[in-house]
């Protein structure tokens, strides 16, 4: 019954389109109801696959010279000498301003996408009746496991003297490339680590660094060949101490 | 100068408003028609662009009354009443829904869109497709924020019908 004083907020917050205390209410409402925690998951889902599916026609090259063209055939106004000089710098910080900006939106939603995707991942592996396929705390269980499944090794840290427990780890994809997705626990709270080939284009150029993408904290970085996601609710000190541990490791 | 700038404004959504032209009409000669009416009439109307307002929302509230006025847009659109009164009620999540979605591929949710009215699915591919925030999205449909809410609302609403619909006939026919 409590939920029915979200039930507008979930599609707002599934969209980006809370401002961050409602965002943060959402968010805090969403680790304790699970009905909620569904819903959301379900919305960023159909999002998901609605983008993929909708990104579908391309138009013809002739087509796009036409429309080139009629862009292009604009007379342009004549004007004075001294208009020109001044002209000529301005429309050149112009067309460089719009390029910077383009590019910097372009990038910032290409980054956004592989977060998202990450937090996705996150959220529907304990979502999952079985959010793990090698049920151990053992890292020397859990890393053989991955050997034939992944196209890559890695290592895993020794976590004896700190807060961190190994649940488990899966196979996953991010844009159709394979890796490792391993579930820690701290205090109660799942976190997740994703480890990748540094090759692909998604993930190659990403800065490293933390983020705060959907009221999650996520952290990254690239090390021996290998992309490293740590993805959790909880507080970016928990984020950066496990990250801590995995450089260490790695 | 507006020639120049309208220009490099301009052709990066090229490829955007083919693809929401081409969902909007289906068809490959209505939208190729109708992405250069669109562009024909922005560059005309350029000079009367305000600066510092949303240059796509105004290029696809263009590409969008164009095709409302067309042959096919006048066919296809159908009204959509007492939208402003609609609840946004919480999904109810009796049914795993996120299931059906993820069994959905990519092909049979391209249908799904395909079957969807037109006003269900310019909104979504607005939101889902362009990313566009809903007060860019109210912009481009001139409509209220709260009118965006509700549609797309139901416009979920109507795919996840017809996701569901597409599912059990898959089943039954196997």
């Amino acid at each position: 019954m409590g939920c029915e004083r979200w039930g507008d907020k979930l599609g707002a917050y599934a969209d980006g389109e809370l401002d961050r205390a409602d965002a943060n209410a959402v968010g805090l409402h969403l680790r304790e109801c699970a009905v909620c925690a569904a819903d959301v998951l379900d919305q960023v889902q159909m999002k998901r696959s609605v983008q993929m599916a909708g990104r579908r026609y391309s138009a013809s090259t002739d087509l796009r010279n036409r429309v080139g063209e009629l862009v292009a055939s604009k007379p342009r106004r004549q004007t004075g000498r001294l208009w020109k000089i001044l002209l000529i710098p301005a429309l050149a910080v112009l067309i460089l301003s719009v390029a910077v900006s383009l590019y910097v939106k372009r990038e910032s939603a290409r980054r956004h996408g592989v977060y998202s995707e990450l937090a996705d991942l996150h959220v529907a592996a304990l979502a999952s009746a079985t959010p793990v396929d090698v049920l151990s705390t053992d890292r020397h269980t859990v890393k053989p496991w991955f050997q034939g499944k992944i196209p890559f090794s890695f290592n895993l840290p020794e976590l004896q003297g700190s807060e961190f427990t190994l649940v488990g780890g899966r196979v996953t994809y991010l844009a159709q490339t394979p890796g490792a997705h391993l579930i820690y626990q701290v205090r109660k709270h799942e976190v997740s680590v994703f480890i990748f080939q540094d090759r692909g284009e998604e993930t190659a150029s990403l800065p490293s660094g933390p983020v705060h993408v959907l009221s999650f904290n996520v952290e990254n970085w690239s090390q021996n060949g290998l992309r490293y996601f740590v993805v959790g609710d909880v507080g970016s000190e928990d984020i950066e101490g496990l990250s801590r541990l995995l450089r260490a490791a790695g | 100068m507006p020639a120049a700038t309208f220009e490099d404004l301009a052709m990066p959504l090229f490829d955007q408003l083919y693809n929401f032209a081409r969902w909007l009409t289906q068809d490959t000669t209505e939208a190729e028609d109708l992405v250069q009416e669109t562009y024909t009439k922005a560059l005309r109307g350029f000079s009367s662009f305000q600066a510092g307002t949303n240059f796509r929302a105004w290029m696809y509230r263009i590409l969008r009354n164009s095709f409302l006025s067309s042959r096919t847009g006048l066919r296809t659109t159908i009204p959509i009443n007492t939208e402003e009164d609609e609840m946004l009620l919480p999904a109810n999540s009796t049914t795993p829904e996120s299931v059906l979605i993820e069994q959905a591929d990519r092909e049979t949710v391209q249908h799904a869109l395909a079957d969807l009215p037109v006003p269900f699915r310019e909104i979504l591919l607005l939101c889902e497709v362009e990313e566009m925030s809903y007060q860019e999205i109210a912009e481009t449909l001139t409509v209220p924020m709260g009118t965006v809410m509700s549609r797309l609302f139901r416009a979920r609403r109507a795919l996840r019908d017809l996701l569901r619909n597409k599912n059990e006939e898959g089943r039954h026919g196997l």
